[in-house]
């Protein structure tokens, strides 16, 4: 952490200390490093092992300045980034001391001579800051004529990671990164002296979420991605900055792009978010967008039951057609960007005239959506409350898997200052083993919470019958902060541009007829619709009975809510906004292609309730956002929603403003216990950060390093069984069973735990729900 | 091949030792060389397992220091100290003879597996060059034939015995026991210094 | 009259002077009765007066060490005894541990009880079984005594000691990379501060001392400070062991008062090994600079030797005669500190990796005065410049060969290759003797 982020994360007055580097006072907090204070004054002292974000080393001795305390001068150069500034120093760095500038071209001119100098060849050329700082602070000729350092290259570490030994400068950014920040210490500096290296263990590669940061992060072309290797010259390049679509935790991105293709996407800086780093999903998971499954242009069923090219004034013409006057509801998915998402809300309510709309592809509850209308727009909990809880509670929520960056700052926490860590999953997954988690299996049972405190609720929170109610209960018994953080990018931007049944934009109860009028107002309709609206198992469940006839989904996956879903989509009018070949493209009446992330502009809200907007990245695609479809078809139904740009949709978004008035009351719930006994265990599940998730598609380098699917036990129930750890056991329901080897965990006797949608572990698909009663024997 | 139930509890008492189980990593991979003889795949998942740290954690300490070694150690590991002061006493022209005699280079074993050879720097015996460590034992101001001749006794079964150690050698896996802390009744056997040690006492005490 | 003092060394020659019965016999022991009776703060103080300071290397006074640590800090303290005792030439704490390991374990209890210590640790370099194997009995036999576990001498103080040995690594004997070793990493330098008074062990407060720093506490607190002040110089006070090794007729241990010379030791060894003369010698170690034959008087104090240019070190007397090649010994010096650099710094890990290559090109004959003048500015960018004092050593016998061997090292190129023969500098002279 820099003194900046504590003055933060404190908000307590921090001595401020000024010192004078090459002629030039500056002022900083107390503890920053003379390598920092020194960038204050836009001087760059040469550098590779120094991070701001990580424990200084101290290692590479690139950063070496003559200093000087009270008139006295140290006796040799010292590096700058390992001293922090004090009173009356005096610093001369490479412009002002010839002893600090001959130091700095010697260290470089060792850096060298065991590097292979293969600059044309390396990924980094171009931005490497070995290749850089060696022109600017080295000397013009290396003095080594001696034999150069030789390595078997490259290696591969993990299937995405490679590692060229030959490049690295030792400078363990990689290496401290992974301990430090990821809490995965799988690389490490192996062997000594001349021969030491970055290594792993040869029978356990790099799997670690965060490895792409390492890549990111090394000061050579030592670690290189597998997916961008060879791809491009940075200096081709052009980066646009950019926010993740994956998760709710709200990394700023930046999008590299030659030629309208995206070649790699990197962390980008946030320091009040994902500071500089992200997850591999977030890093690697993009391809989805190239693949040959890409719906390219709009399609129509004909008569004789396949999907035909059509043109986009047919297309929407028959898809006007089939929704113009019948019953027909809206599930947006959960991938929607604001602004689509609010044009998904205003078609429901202006051109369906319906509030049958959800944004939730996943399972869900009334006391969900009772929480969501209610509660978790006015949560204001954000991360800077982790910085600074005294506990943090995690219920239904695996940060790890489901939100990684709320997990790396978790772990910052508990690294630093032993931040205390409770969580109400059935074991400690790995995620919550390194944050030392204590696990507790009844919510009413927490007890020494305060108001410094943070209970961080998921989104499967919702399965538990009374859980949420409990959460609430317990945030509001001990003032702790609470917070809600879906699983994916767009659902609490959805919930605020109200695409939900209760909500319509800005918080504004459905069951509020001045909220109704305000809205109506705005948007220039003489009404809005006032009938509750269904949720999405109900709007399935309505078209299955022929209650409702037409629906518009946007990007959802059936097998994400039940496994009926798809069967209750069929024998109704489908209008599918898509971006590739799908399960509901497969039966759809009209596909109507749309722009992913990098193809259009738009926002999210992180889980803060912070907007990420971004710009179009590749500047000149053709795909559209969903509200400007969305629009189209409003215009051809006749109920115009004029949202003809993502820009107009944002103003319009802005200008509507959040509701001042009230909302509905929560309707608490009871907690249900979980009861299954004899032979009969409770099966839970989650789903893992790398898994079957479509948005990963096309990315065999990234799944290679997914967590191998297996059946968590205890070591009681395991006995019972008569099986070990790697053995393989049969886990059934009435609707089906699945295979999969066996861990032993902590966990409660009756309980059994599987991912939710990896490779062998499909539970909806496999089980036919994600979590119930199941039988478990020896396969 | 698993541990022994008995080779684990020894793993747990070393482990006990310490106020921290990290501290244990040390002692408990001289033991996986006093079992296997070197630093095997099974002993680095044991230890990862024992302690809670990863693999790549215990790889990274293991390949940190000489004494482990990353494939089978002779019955015999003769070390040549070649440091500068030994090298010039005679440390180099033995380890010369000793390679042309056994025909093999730095860190390799006899065919046998009897005698593996290495390089070694200062081994704090410097007034009693050139010296020679067999199993990390004293072998006291050597020469090229002392050398052949021990190595010639370890390949038939009868070492000459340390000069400053116990009665007689005893093998790698053995010692590489004792460094893992565990008492092989042998301290009392051998003498208390050697002659270059009592030197100046004696002169103190007016001897010449 | 000979100038020894055998106070370490005094029971050496007696079979069986590593057991506690034959330490116990010369009066062992008595100086934890008599600390144990002490405060804590007195024990300190008559160290710090007597003005012990530390045998390993850097003189830095044992007293004060103590002093550092924080009292009433409500933390764990830990003493550690550094004896890895690893640098070339040095051979003092392997003999005194094997012939006398207990009164190692006396000076601990001593130290641990002035520091507040209640757990102790002997880092022993891991190449020397029979010194485990003797000391790790003499701990088993001071728990069995009583002198170490729970209420030590009935006065309620608790010390555990344990035996840790390393593995083959030079640099754990730097304080804070012996720290991390012995946490179970590798043992990497650790940045300072903080510094191991304060935060040193697990964190803790800890002090780390030489093997023959702590061994010369009891006796100390046993013969008082005036008793240990009458020998040495004026700020290197009291006796220690010299060792003198290689070209010599007698090689061994001299246990002196500080500031004897080398022509005295010379003396008590027997001289230059016979028809030899000296030709170049380190005072302690070879990190510390090289003499030659014009400083044989120099007092062998810390003042003295620094004055000189060099460092009193380990007392590490390694003695080369005229048969000896200068290149040759800076070289394979040289190859040690490759060897045993840790990596962690660039100066270190690349600057030996490049002068091994360096020093082999003129010990060759492939180098020129150019070549000369480009290592010694390699050794400037080198010294100074890297994370610990290993590389600073590197490069001391380098320099100070150069220093005083400039043309030996020319004379290689004028010769083709080395003018010196190897075998006549071998204590056995005639290969496969």
């Amino acid at each position: 952490m820099t003194p900046e982020q504590a003055l933060l994360e404190t908000q307590a007055p921090v001595e401020m200390i000024t010192v004078v580097i090459d002629g030039f006072e500056v002022t900083v907090p107390k503890g920053t490093l003379v390598i920092r204070a020194a960038e204050k004054l836009g001087i760059q002292i040469p550098r590779f092992c120094d991070h701001p974000l990580l424990d200084p080393a101290g290692a590479c001795r690139q950063c070496l300045v003559d200093i000087e305390i009270n008139g006295r001068a140290f006796p040799k150069p010292q590096a700058s980034c390992t001293i922090p500034v004090e009173n009356n120093m005096i610093v001369k760095t490479q412009l002002t001391s010839p002893v600090a500038e001959k130091a700095q071209a010697g260290i470089m001119e060792f850096l060298l001579i065991n590097h292979p100098l293969d600059c044309p060849v390396c990924d980094k050329g171009g931005e490497c800051p070995l290749q850089n700082q060696a022109m600017s602070n080295g000397r013009p000729e290396s003095r080594y004529e001696g034999v150069k350092r030789t390595f078997e290259k490259p290696v591969p570490i993990s299937s995405q990671v490679l590692l060229d030994r030959e490049r690295c400068v030792l400078c363990a950014r990689c290496t401290r990164f992974s301990e430090q920040i990821a809490g995965d210490p799988f690389i490490t500096l192996n062997e000594r002296g001349a021969l030491q290296q970055v290594g792993i263990y040869a029978n356990d590669p790099f799997e670690s979420y965060y490895s792409g940061n390492t890549v990111q992060i090394c000061p050579v072309g030592a670690l290189t991605g597998a997916s961008y290797r060879f791809r491009a010259r940075p200096f081709d390049l052009v980066s646009v900055d950019s926010a993740c679509e994956h998760c709710a935790s709200g990394c700023a991105m930046r999008t590299d792009i030659r030629r309208g293709k995206t070649l790699r996407r990197l962390a980008g800086d946030d320091a009040s978010v994902n500071e500089e780093w992200n997850c591999d999903k977030g890093r690697w998971a993009f391809k989805y967008l190239t693949s040959r499954e890409r719906v390219t242009t709009p399609m129509i069923r004909g008569a004789d039951g396949e999907l035909h090219e059509a043109s986009w004034p047919e297309a929407i013409a028959f898809a006007a057609a089939g929704l113009k006057d019948k019953r027909a509801g809206v599930l947006v998915g959960g991938r929607a960007t604001v602004e689509d998402a609010y044009g998904y809300s205003k078609f429901a309510r202006v051109a369906l005239g319906t509030n049958d709309i959800d944004f939730r592809s996943r399972p869900h509850s009334d006391e969900e959506t009772s929480f969501l209308s209610s509660i978790a727009l006015d949560l204001t909990t954000t991360y800077k409350d982790i910085d600074k809880a005294d506990q943090v509670v995690l219920l239904g929520f695996e940060p790890e898997e489901e939100s990684p960056i709320v997990f790396l700052r978790l772990y910052k926490q508990v690294r630093k200052r032993a931040l205390v860590v409770l969580s109400n999953a059935p074991f400690a997954s790995r995620g919550s083993t390194k944050l030392k988690a204590k696990i507790v299996s009844d919510i009413s049972t927490i007890v020494g919470l305060t108001s410094k405190s943070v209970i961080l609720v998921g989104e499967r929170l919702a399965e538990t019958s009374g859980a949420i109610s409990a959460a609430v209960a317990l945030a509001e018994k001990s003032g702790a902060k609470l917070a809600w953080i879906p699983r994916r990018a767009g659902e609490r931007g959805a919930l605020a541009a109200g695409a939900i049944s209760t909500l319509l934009p800005g918080s504004r109860p459905v069951s509020d007829a001045s909220a109704r009028v305000d809205v109506a107002a705005a948007w220039s309709v003489d009404s809005l619709p006032s009938n509750p609206g269904r949720s999405t198992s109900e709007i399935l469940l309505a078209l299955s009975v022929k209650n409702l006839d037409a629906v518009v989904i946007g990007g959802v996956d059936p097998l994400d809510i039940s496994n009926a879903a798809l069967t209750q989509l069929l024998n109704s009018f489908v209008v599918s906004l898509e971006i590739t070949h799908s399960a509901i493209t497969a039966i759809a009446d009209v596909v109507l292609p749309v722009a992913a992330v990098v193809e259009k502009s738009g926002s999210f809200q992180d889980w803060q309730g912070s907007p990420r907007a971004f710009d179009k990245a590749i500047a000149d695609s053709l795909s559209r956002s969903d509200v400007r479809i969305l629009s189209m078809l409003a215009d051809e139904m006749g109920s115009p929603i004029n949202l003809p740009t993502v820009a107009a949709t944002a103003r319009e978004i802005t200008a509507l403003g959040k509701w001042d008035g009230k909302a509905d009351a929560f309707e608490s719930v009871a907690i249900e216990k979980e009861s299954a006994a004899g032979d009969k265990l409770n099966l839970s599940s989650w789903r893992l950060l790398l898994d079957l998730g479509t948005l990963q598609d096309g990315e065999a380098n990234l799944a290679g390093t997914a967590r191998k699917a297996s059946a968590h036990i205890s070591s009681a129930r395991a006995e019972k069984l008569g099986v070990k750890a790697g053995d393989l056991i049969s886990i059934s329901s009435d609707f089906g069973s699945l295979k999969l080897p066996v861990e032993i965990s902590e966990m409660a006797d009756n309980a059994i735990w599987v991912p939710r949608n990896s490779i062998g572990s499909q539970v909806i698909a496999n089980l036919g729900f994600t979590n119930g009663e199941v039988t478990v024997v020896k396969a | 091949m698993e541990f022994t139930s008995d080779q684990i509890k020894i793993m747990d008492s070393i482990i006990a030792r310490y106020p921290r189980s990290r501290s244990a990593i040390m002692p408990l991979l001289h033991y996986v060389q006093a079992i296997d003889g070197y630093i095997t795949p099974r002993g680095i998942e044991k230890i990862s397992e024992k302690l809670d740290i990863s693999t790549a954690e215990v790889t990274a300490v293991s390949t940190f220091y000489t004494q482990y070694r990353s494939e089978p150690a002779g019955e015999y590991h003769v070390g040549v100290c070649i440091n500068t002061l030994c090298a010039v006493m005679g440390g180099d022209a033995i380890y010369d003879s000793l390679t042309d005699h056994l025909g093999i280079k730095n860190h390799e074993t006899t065919k046998d597996g009897k005698v593996s050879i290495e390089r070694i720097e200062c081994n704090a015996a410097c007034d009693y060059a050139p010296v020679v460590m067999v199993n990390w034992e004293f072998y006291d101001n050597q020469t090229p034939q002392s050398v052949k001749d021990l190595v010639d006794g370890a390949r038939a079964g009868n070492p000459p015995a340390p000069t400053r150690g116990p009665k007689t050698l005893r093998t790698w896996k053995q010692n590489s026991e004792v460094l893992a802390g565990l008492n092989d009744g042998l301290a009392n056997e051998g003498i208390s210094a050697g002659e270059a040690s009592l030197l100046g006492l004696k002169i103190s005490k007016g001897g010449k | 009259m000979s100038k020894l003092t055998p106070v370490l060394s005094a029971n050496w020659d007696e079979k069986d002077s590593f057991t506690i019965e034959g330490y116990k016999r010369n009066g062992g022991y008595k100086a934890v009765t008599k600390a144990l009776a002490m405060e804590p703060d007195a024990v300190i103080q008559v160290i710090k007066d007597s003005g012990l300071r530390g045998r390993g290397g850097a003189g830095f006074p044992t007293g004060s060490k103590w002093g550092f640590i924080p009292q009433g800090d409500n933390k764990e303290h830990y003493l550690v005894v550094n004896a890895d005792e690893s640098e070339p030439g040095t051979c003092k704490d392997m003999p005194l541990l094997l012939a006398n390991p207990h009164v190692l374990i006396e000076g601990i209890i001593i130290g641990s009880y002035a520091i507040r210590a209640n757990h102790a640790f002997i880092y022993l370099r891991g190449e020397v079984v029979h010194v485990y194997r003797r000391v790790q009995q003499a701990i088993e036999d001071a728990y069995k005594a009583g002198l170490l576990g729970k209420n030590i001498g009935g006065k309620g103080f608790d010390l555990e000691l344990t035996l840790h040995a390393g593995a083959g690594a030079y640099i754990c004997g730097e304080e804070t990379a012996l720290l991390d070793s012995l946490e179970g990493f590798r043992g990497q330098p650790r940045l300072r501060p903080p510094f191991p008074a304060i935060a040193g062990l697990y964190a803790k407060p800890t002090v780390v001392n030489n093997v023959e720093s702590i061994a010369s506490v009891p006796s100390i607190i046993n013969n008082g400070i005036e008793w240990f002040q009458a020998m040495g110089t004026e700020k290197s006070k009291g006796f220690t062991l010299y060792s003198l090794s290689g070209h010599v007729n007698n090689p061994g241990q001299f246990e002196a008062p500080l500031g004897i010379t080398l022509r005295e030791l010379l003396e008590l060894a027997g001289g230059i090994r016979s028809g030899h003369k000296l030709k170049f010698w380190t005072p302690g170690g070879s990190s510390t600079p090289m003499f030659t034959d014009q400083h044989l008087d120099i007092a062998l104090d810390y003042e003295g030797v620094s004055a000189a240019g060099s460092m009193l070190g380990t007392k590490a007397l390694q003695i080369f005669d005229e048969t000896t090649c200068v290149v040759r010994a800076a070289l394979r010096w040289s190859e040690f500190y490759k060897h045993e650099s840790c990596g962690k710094c660039t100066p270190c890990r690349e600057g030996t990796w490049w002068l091994v290559q360096a020093l082999h090109d003129l010990e060759d004959g492939k180098g020129t005065e150019a070549d000369l003048t480009k290592l010694l500015d390699l050794c400037d960018n080198i010294a100074g410049r890297s994370f610990c004092a290993l590389a600073d050593g590197a490069v001391a016998p380098i320099m100070s060969s150069l220093k005083y061997f400039r043309d030996e090292y020319l004379e290689h190129q004028r010769n083709g290759g080395c003018p010196f023969d190897p075998i006549a500098s071998t204590v056995f002279k005639t290969v496969g003797a």
